[in-house]
C-alpha cells in the first residue's frame, strides 16, 4: 500500500470516528455557553446508539433509529434539564447518576435481547470524492455525516446571531442580569440541554446505526467525556471545538492504524492525548476569560 | 424546665437523636425517600419481569451472595472497606466546598504508588503493609493536590479537572502495567493483551485475615475504613479544623473575611479526600479483593460507587457506614446473581436508581416549598452540594 493510500485510509477512519464527537460537541458547546457542565452527554450518547440499534432493528429502518436515537438525547436532555435547573440538583451529580444509570440498563438490556443489524446508507458525491487524498473520507461517507454541515453552522447561528442565542450567553455568562432583564434563566438553560441531548442523540446513533451497525456494551467508551474536552480544547468557541473533534478522531484513529503500519508509537498516549490537551488548554485559556463565567454554576433567584 | 436541669442522659439522647435526624427538610423528606426506594426497587423488578427473569429469585441470589453465610459476608465487608474510605473522602471535600469526581483516577494511583512501593522495597513483615498503603495515600493525594494546583494556578474548575484526570490515571496505570521492566520482573506479562498486569506484591505485603478462619477474611482494613469514618465525622464537627472546612463550603466569602486561607483550605482538603481514594486503592491492591497484581481494572468502579454513597449518605461521615455496607451488599450478591444467569448490569441499574431516591427528596420537598411561595425558614442544604463552589477562585 502507498503512502497516499494509507494517509486516505487513516484520514477515512479519523473522520468516521470524528463524526459522532462532532455532532455530540456541537450540542455540549451550545449547554456550556448557557452555563451548564454537562456530564450526561456520555449518558445521552451511549442511550441514543442503544435505542436507534433497538428501533433500527424493530422496524427495519436504519433511518427511524437514527430519530429514536435523536429522541433519547431529548428525553435525556428534558430529564438532566429538569433535575439540575429545575429541582437545582448539583448538575454533576445528576450527570454521573445518568451516566451510570444509562450504561447498566444498556449493558443489561444488551444482554436480553437479540438486534438485528442495520447500518444507514453510504453516499458518495461523484468528482468530488476523486479529490486525491481528502475525495474518499470527506465525500463518501454515510450519509448522516452530511447533517453536520447544515447542522454546525446553524448552531453556530442559533447561539451567536439569534436573539435567543445572545440570551442563552447572557444565561451562562451573568445568570443575575440576566434574570433582572426578563430572561428566564433556568428555562433558556434547560432549552439548551435539549439542543445539546438531540445532537448527543444523534451523534451516539450515528456511532451505532451508521458506523458500527450494532450495539455492543459500553460502545461509547468514554467518548461523551472526549466531547467535553473537546469544547474545552476549542475554548468554547465552535469552530476551535470541530478542530478540537477531528484533532481527537484522527489521534484515535493513528492508534488504531499505527501498528498496522508497523509504527510503534505509544497508544496510552494516544488515548490519554484528548484529556491531555484538554487539560494543557484549560491551563492555557482559562485566564484569559473564554470560560463562560457562570459555568457549572445553578442559578436560583436571589442568590449571589 | 431550665436549661440547667438537663442532666448528662438528656444531652446524650439529644446528640443520639440528632445523629438519626434525617437531615434538611424533616420527616417528609425521610417519607419521600422511603417512597422513591419503593419506586426504584419496583422498577428493577419490573425490567426484570419485562426481560423474563425472577424478582424473587434475584433478590434470593443476591442475600445467598452476600448476607446468607461467613463467606457473603466476608465478601461484603471486603468490598465494604474501600467503598467508605473513598466516601468518607468525599465527605471531607463536599464540606470544604469543593466536588472532586476523580475518585476513581485517585484509586488507581494509589494502587499504583502502593505496587510500585510494594515491589521495589524490601521490608521485613508487616512494616511493608504498612508502607505501602501510606504511599497508596499519598500517591492518591498527590494526584487530586494536581487539580488544586490547577485550580489554583490558572482557575481551572475542580470537577471537571478531577474528571479528565481519571482517564490520564487509567492510561498511566495501563501505560505502567504493560510496560517491561516497569512493574514486571519480566518481559512476559507484556504481550499488550488487554489484561496485562504487574507482579503480584510480596506475600508480606498482602492483607489475609485475622486468626485462621479460612472462610473468613476480615482484614485490617475494614478498621481502617471504620476509623476513617468516625474520626472525619469528629474532627468535621467537634474541631476547629473542622468548623473552618463547613464554613468555607457554606460561605467561603464569610470565611475568608473572618481570616480563613480558603483557597488553600479548599486545596487541602480536596488532597485529603484523593488521598483516601488511593488508600482504598492501596487496600484493593493487598486484600483478597482482587488478585494481588495491579491493573487497569484494580479500581474496578469502587471510585464512581464510593461517590455515589457518599451522595446517599447526603455527606455525613457517619451515614457513609451503613449505606457503603449496602452498596458492598450489593455488589457481593451481584457477583453470585450474575452466576444465577441474570447478567451483573442490573445491579448497576438498581444502584443508580437507588441514589436518585435518595438524592431527590430534600431537593423535591424545597422544589414544592418554592412553588407554593414558602421561603424556607433557615436556608435548608438544598442541593447535595455547597453551590458556592467556584467564589473560593
Amino acid at each position: 500500500m502507498s503512502v497516499l493510500d494509507s494517509t486516505t485510509t487513516i484520514l477515512a477512519s479519523g473522520v468516521r470516528l470524528t463524526v459522532p464527537l462532532a455532532f455530540a460537541a456541537c450540542g455540549e458547546y451550545v449547554a456550556e455557553r448557557a452555563g451548564t457542565m454537562n456530564i450526561s452527554v456520555e449518558a445521552m450518547m451511549l442511550g441514543a446508539a442503544f435505542t436507534s440499534v433497538a428501533t433500527a432493528s424493530a422496524t427495519g429502518s436504519a433511518a427511524v433509529g437514527l430519530a429514536a436515537g435523536v429522541a433519547t438525547g431529548l428525553v435525556l436532555g428534558f430529564v438532566h434539564g429538569n433535575f439540575s435547573h429545575r429541582a437545582q440538583i448539583n448538575a454533576f451529580v445528576v450527570g454521573l447518576v445518568l451516566n451510570a444509570l444509562v450504561l447498566g440498563l444498556t449493558s443489561y438490556l444488551i444482554t436480553t435481547n437479540e438486534f438485528v443489524s442495520h447500518q444507514v446508507g453510504m453516499v458518495s458525491i461523484p468528482l468530488l470524492q476523486d479529490i486525491p487524498l481528502i475525495g474518499k473520507p470527506l465525500f463518501s461517507v454515510r450519509w448522516p455525516a452530511f447533517l453536520l454541515f447544515l447542522l454546525v453552522p446553524l448552531t453556530w447561528w442559533l447561539v451567536e446571531r439569534s436573539r435567543w442565542g445572545l440570551e442563552l450567553r447572557a444565561v451562562g455568562e451573568n445568570p443575575q442580569a440576566a434574570d433582572v432583564t426578563g430572561i428566564k434563566v433556568n428555562m433558556r438553560r434547560r432549552q439548551a440541554l435539549l439542543w445539546c441531548g438531540a445532537l448527543a442523540g444523534l451523534g451516539g446513533a450515528y456511532l451505532a446505526v451508521g458506523e458500527v451497525g450494532s450495539f455492543n456494551q459500553n460502545m461509547t467508551a468514554g467518548r461523551g467525556y472526549i466531547v467535553i474536552a473537546a469544547v474545552i480544547f476549542g475554548a468554547w468557541r465552535l469552530g476551535r471545538t470541530m478542530l478540537g473533534c477531528l484533532v481527537f478522531g484522527l489521534s484515535d484513529a493513528m492508534r488504531l492504524a499505527l501498528p498496522a503500519l508497523g509504527v510503534t508509537l505509544n497508544a496510552q498516549l494516544l488515548v490519554a492525548a484528548p484529556y491531555l490537551l484538554a487539560l494543557l488548554a484549560m491551563l492555557l485559556f482559562t485566564t484569559q476569560h473564554r470560560e463562560p463565567a457562570a459555568l457549572g454554576r445553578p442559578f436560583e433567584r436571589g442568590s449571589t | 424546665m431550665s436549661a440547667a436541669s438537663l442532666t448528662r442522659g438528656d444531652e446524650t439522647a439529644r446528640r443520639v437523636l440528632a445523629l438519626l435526624r434525617p437531615g434538611p427538610g424533616g420527616w417528609i423528606v425521610a417519607g419521600l425517600t422511603v417512597v422513591l426506594v419503593a419506586v426504584a426497587a419496583g422498577a428493577s423488578a419490573l425490567l426484570l419481569v419485562l426481560t423474563g427473569g425472577s424478582p424473587s429469585a434475584s433478590a434470593a441470589a443476591i442475600w445467598t451472595g452476600s448476607l446468607a453465610n461467613a463467606t457473603g459476608w466476608t465478601t461484603t465487608l471486603l468490598n465494604a472497606a474501600p467503598l467508605l474510605l473513598v466516601a468518607v473522602g468525599a465527605c471531607i471535600c463536599v464540606s470544604a466546598g469543593t466536588f472532586n469526581i476523580g475518585q476513581e483516577g485517585q484509586v488507581l494511583i494509589g494502587g499504583l504508588t502502593g505496587a510500585w512501593v510494594g515491589l521495589r522495597l524490601a521490608l521485613p513483615g508487616p512494616t511493608l503493609v504498612v508502607v505501602v498503603l501510606i504511599a497508596a495515600a499519598v500517591g492518591g493525594g498527590a494526584w487530586a493536590a494536581l487539580s488544586a494546583l490547577m485550580l489554583r494556578l490558572r482557575g481551572v474548575n475542580i470537577p471537571v479537572s478531577t474528571l479528565l484526570m481519571t482517564f490520564l490515571a487509567i492510561q498511566l496505570v495501563t501505560f505502567a502495567v504493560s510496560t517491561p521492566g516497569l512493574l514486571q520482573e519480566s518481559a512476559q506479562g507484556s504481550s499488550g493483551i488487554a489484561d496485562a498486569a504487574s507482579n503480584p506484591v510480596p506475600a508480606n505485603a498482602q492483607l489475609g485475615g485475622f486468626g485462621q478462619y479460612p472462610s473468613v477474611q476480615l482484614n485490617v482494613g475494614l478498621l481502617i475504613a471504620l476509623v476513617a469514618a468516625v474520626g472525619v465525622a469528629v474532627v468535621l464537627n467537634r474541631s476547629r479544623w473542622g468548623f473552618r472546612v463547613r464554613m468555607v463550603g457554606l460561605n467561603p466569602l464569610t470565611a475568608r473575611h473572618t481570616g480563613i486561607r480558603v483557597a488553600a483550605l479548599g486545596g487541602f482538603a480536596l488532597a485529603l479526600s484523593g488521598a483516601f481514594a488511593g488508600l482504598a486503592g492501596g487496600l484493593l491492591l493487598i486484600s483478597p479483593v482482587g488478585t494481588n497484581r495491579l491493573q487497569a481494572g484494580l479500581s474496578d468502579n469502587f471510585g464512581w460507587d464510593g461517590l455515589l454513597v457518599a451522595l446517599v449518605a447526603r455527606n455525613r461521615p457517619l451515614a457513609t457506614i451503613p449505606v457503603s455496607l449496602a452498596f458492598a451488599v450489593l455488589r457481593a450478591g451481584g457477583d453470585f446473581l450474575s452466576a444465577t444467569g441474570v447478567p451483573y448490569f442490573l445491579v448497576d441499574v438498581v444502584k443508580a436508581l437507588l441514589v436518585l431516591a435518595f438524592v431527590a427528596p430534600p431537593v423535591l420537598v424545597d422544589l414544592f416549598r418554592r412553588r407554593r411561595g414558602v421561603t424556607p425558614q433557615a436556608a435548608p442544604a438544598v442541593s447535595v452540594v455547597p453551590t458556592k463552589v467556584k467564589a473560593v477562585v
